[in-house]
């Protein structure tokens, strides 16, 4: 034996990176529209430059050696870019495993002539192979995982608005399912809001909301019963007939709670509780 | 020994706690408004709590507990200026102060309290008028 595997790859650096890019290129999966080819090409250079470098002999099958600390991290920033740029499972894994591929074909060029050590040497690289993809995949989850938490964040920052109908009076059209998160999060905007705008009434309108069940309502009794502490009154208002129906079939009490059925109702009741009248202007315009 | 004032005001009793209350302090306070309920014929007790920023049932109790005390002398309670954290705390631990009214601030809080006793004292108008209805 002439010479290690790990130098012997080291040598033919350039020729992994050919036969990978050749590999990637000829894929089917190939997403030109996600990623130019310059762009893949600068990536695999700098994962295949990092790899071969920091092969020893030593460190081939152990990963948790500090010297693989630059490739999984290198290997780390392409999958989460990946995530983000919307690439499937598949095509990030196939951009490991066509490396493996690769590495094995330079391997069989080299000591082909020896199959004893071609299986040996090829054993050890599928070792460190699938533990790079597995290290990738795990990554490549979290920075998925990491956009939908964001994401999560974002819907339930942008549904729940406090809107000021009137002066004194707050609305808050709750969209989606309330669940312990949210309610915590509208309560706390429209305690808040009550407190910044010293409005007496509060009207929680649950038109968006798809069901309600026995937890929706106690988080919808808690919000009205905090708002009354602060000095509010809460009313509910857009409560559709299967909700209505739902609600006493699964005995729940809101009659001590104000419902009205449209926001519209909701808001007449609300000016006769701040004495307010609205009436149609008997002055007719001049043309 | 730190002590809530206990301010009057026509015919009613000011409370502004301006501290956190420890437990020791509630109860005094609780002694002392109720004697002073009793002493000035108080109708109403406005407890201003804008400053408090921790609460804990125990707390949440003597609150309640003052409202019907001073119920059963005849004066109503009106707490004022609840933090929206107090407020959420309170709900949390189940104590939604039944039998206390409440209202954004002091000034509200103050025409509640008129109106209500104002309702109390129309309805004694309206039942000696009553009587001498029926006396005539």
């Amino acid at each position: 034996m002439s010479l290690k595997t790990h130098q012997l790859l080291q040598k033919k650096k350039k020729n992994i990176l050919e036969l990978w890019m050749k590999n990637q290129l000829a894929d089917e999966g190939l997403r030109e529209d996600l990623i130019s080819n310059d762009e893949l090409r600068s990536q695999s250079e700098e994962l295949v430059d990092a790899l071969v470098s920091n092969l020893s002999s030593e460190n081939f099958t152990n990963l948790n050696s500090d010297e693989w600390s630059p490739v999984i991290e290198i290997l780390g920033g392409i999958a989460i870019t990946r995530a983000r740029q919307g690439f499937s499972p598949r095509e990030t894994g196939n951009f490991v495993f066509s490396l493996k591929e690769a590495l094995l074909e330079v391997l069989k060029e080299e000591i082909g002539n020896d199959p004893q050590q071609l299986f040996t040497e090829s054993l050890k690289i599928n070792r460190l192979m699938d533990n790079l993809s597995v290290v990738t995949f795990e990554t490549f989850i979290k920075g998925r995982e990491e956009v939908i938490l964001r994401q999560t964040d974002e819907i339930a920052e942008i549904s729940t608005p406090v809107i000021r109908v009137w002066d004194g009076i707050l609305a808050l059209p709750i969209i989606g399912t309330l669940d312990s998160a949210r309610t915590q999060i509208v309560m706390e905007n429209l305690l808040q809001e009550i407190v910044e705008t010293g409005s007496s009434i509060a009207i929680l309108d649950i038109s968006g909301v798809p069901a309600v069940d026995s937890l929706v309502a106690q988080h919808l009794i808690k919000t009205v019963s905090a708002t009354r502490l602060m000095g509010a009154e809460c009313i509910i208002s857009g409560i559709r007939p299967e909700i209505a129906q739902t609600v006493v079939h699964l005995g729940i009490d809101l009659s001590n709670i104000i419902t009205k059925a449209t926001l519209a109702s909701a808001l007449s009741h609300s000016f006769k509780l701040m004495k307010l009248e609205v009436r149609k202007s008997n002055i007719i315009a001049k043309s | 020994m730190d002590k809530i004032p206990i301010l009057r005001l026509g015919n009613f009793l000011l409370v502004t706690i301006q501290v956190d209350l420890y437990d020791r302090l509630a109860l005094n306070l609780e002694a002392d408004l109720v004697q002073m309920v009793n002493k000035t014929n108080a109708r109403g007790v406005l407890i201003d709590i804008s400053a408090v920023t921790i609460v804990d049932s125990f707390m949440g109790r003597i609150i309640g507990n003052i409202a019907s005390m001073s119920k059963i002398l005849d004066a109503e309670t009106v707490v004022v200026g609840m933090q929206p954290a107090v407020a959420i705390t309170l709900i949390e631990l189940g104590l939604p102060l039944k039998g206390v009214h409440t209202a954004l601030d002091m000034e509200r809080g103050m025409s509640l309290l008129k109106s209500m006793i104002d309702i109390d004292e129309e309805d004694i108008d309206q039942e000696s008028t009553d009587d001498d209805i029926i006396t005539q």
